[in-house]
């Protein structure tokens, strides 16, 4: 719950709803994008984010993005069980 | 230093570490206490102790939501899930934590409807599909999660749905750091800030420890070198006789904050006038609830919760490991009657929790330097 996972926006669904479709790891799920898609800062497809419990909570570079998820796959245990419980996510 | 070669730019973080030990004063002890249980985690998995000199001990903060929650919380959790009327929802996190009388997972195993959700805004499909029953999502977490919790109901609210509702027990990180800085059984020379909490609250919240207190604090990143590099910065203050709030996790954490996260949770939650902490008691301000404008979404109110208090069981020292008196391996039933398969207490529970970290990951230095050998 409390990692913060990197994923790439794919699609935007839904500019009301603030959905949009993130591939994290190679799976893609729906995440809500308010916190980072409002007047003052907008998200677009290729655009990496921070995603905590569906949420994107912020942007980051690609190469943050790299170096973030090498350092969850060492993590082990806890990044694979956030990633199972992603896995099982179907926000709409 | 067998863990420098997993760092991901090994060269450097020799070069930190090098540089730490220069700055530090062989004749001085350092306390620094690293808040989040993210950091905790990261610590020990790397072995970043091995890389520090003897003279600073990392000391582990109130930082891992789970831990911090008071068992009495935990039974009122359980309280509301045994209801025939409800599906209860919450984090994989919450599902072995001991309750007084056994945990969520055996209670689901009892035949209550206990579903693991990724979101919140899962627990939220869940209460469209099943219009009949009433979908509760026991909201944990510091301001990382809370601005979940504050969309989702906000949506909740939009769609007008009746049956869904939040068992709020968010906390908030200012307040138990500033309860540790004003007890007197600690003495810290500064903080490692948390990392992805303050992508939402931003550094201007920390300067009350430099200011109020004369502690010095930097916001870290979560990749081992961040860390080292946060503790270089700390004890360049410390030998500078500098205390200040500094930004080492700037490529992520703006320094005001994530402006429209703090709206949302303006306007959906209030503070508690206080709120209890394991092992750090009640703390005034220290928690949210739902505001008066999503009253109708309040589980307590909801199904009555009625507030109880239920002490933690004797043997069980948490408290006063999540106040860093004690390091986890000194709690009396710390890998003998409490481990991560059958734990006593959260902290052996949750992966961010100081006592997994140490039994995981940590156990090997400790009995080492414990049988004198240096590691």
């Amino acid at each position: 719950m409390c990692l913060g996972i990197p994923g790439k926006i794919v699609e935007i669904l839904d500019e009301d709803l603030l959905l949009a479709k993130a591939d994290v790891s190679g799976v893609r799920r729906n995440i809500n994008i308010g916190l980072v898609h409002h007047e003052d800062e907008q998200v677009a497809v290729g655009d990496w984010v921070l995603i905590h419990v569906g949420f994107a909570m912020s942007k980051l570079d690609e190469a943050e993005a790299n170096a973030t998820l090498a350092a969850l796959k060492e993590l082990g245990d806890a990044y694979e069980q956030e990633l199972e419980e992603l896995h099982a996510s179907q926000i709409e | 230093m067998k863990y420098v070669s997993e760092f991901r730019d090994a060269e450097l973080a020799r070069a930190v570490s090098a540089e730490i030990a220069s700055v530090t004063d062989p004749e001085r002890h350092y306390k620094v206490m690293e808040v989040c249980g993210g950091h905790t985690h990261t610590i020990y998995r790397h072995g970043i102790k091995d890389l520090l000199p003897d003279q600073i001990e990392l000391v582990h903060g109130p930082g891992c939501p789970v831990c911090v929650l008071p068992m009495g919380r935990v039974d009122e959790g359980i309280s509301i899930a045994e209801r025939p009327e409800v599906i209860f929802t919450c984090f994989g996190d919450m599902m072995r934590v001991p309750g007084s009388k056994g945990n969520l997972l055996e209670v689901k195993a009892e035949g209550a409807d206990i579903r693991m959700v990724y979101s919140p805004l899962d627990a939220l499909r869940i209460a469209r599909e099943n219009p009949d029953r009433e979908v509760v999502f026991y909201a944990i977490g510091f301001e990382t999660t809370a601005p979940s919790t504050a969309l989702t109901l906000q949506r909740a609210k939009k769609e007008g749905l009746e049956n869904f509702s939040v068992f709020c027990n968010h906390v908030t990180i200012v307040p138990p750091v500033r309860a540790l800085l004003d007890s007197p059984d600690l003495r810290l020379d500064g903080f490692v800030g948390p990392g992805h909490v303050s992508t939402v609250i931003g550094c201007r919240p920390y300067e009350f420890m430099s200011e109020d207190y004369g502690k010095p604090c930097v916001v870290a990143g979560f990749e081992p070198l961040d860390l080292l590099q946060s503790v270089l910065m700390l004890m360049r203050q410390i030998g500078a006789g500098r205390c200040e709030v500094e930004n080492q996790y700037s490529r992520i954490v703006p320094w005001e904050g994530n402006l429209a996260a703090l709206k949302s949770m303006a306007e959906v939650f209030e503070l508690r006038p206080y709120f209890e902490w394991r092992g750090l008691g009640f703390i005034a301000q220290s928690a949210l609830k739902l505001s008066p404008a999503y009253a109708d979404f309040d589980a307590e109110l909801r199904f009555s919760v009625p507030g109880v208090r239920v002490a933690d069981p004797k043997a069980c020292q948490c408290g006063e490991v999540l106040k860093g008196v004690l390091k986890p391996h000194e709690c009396k039933v710390f890998g003998t009657a409490c481990t991560p398969e059958r734990p006593l207490g959260a902290l052996m529970v949750s992966s961010e929790g100081a006592c997994a970290a140490y039994y995981n990951f940590g156990r090997k230095s400790f009995e080492k330097v414990e049988i004198g050998s240096k590691v």
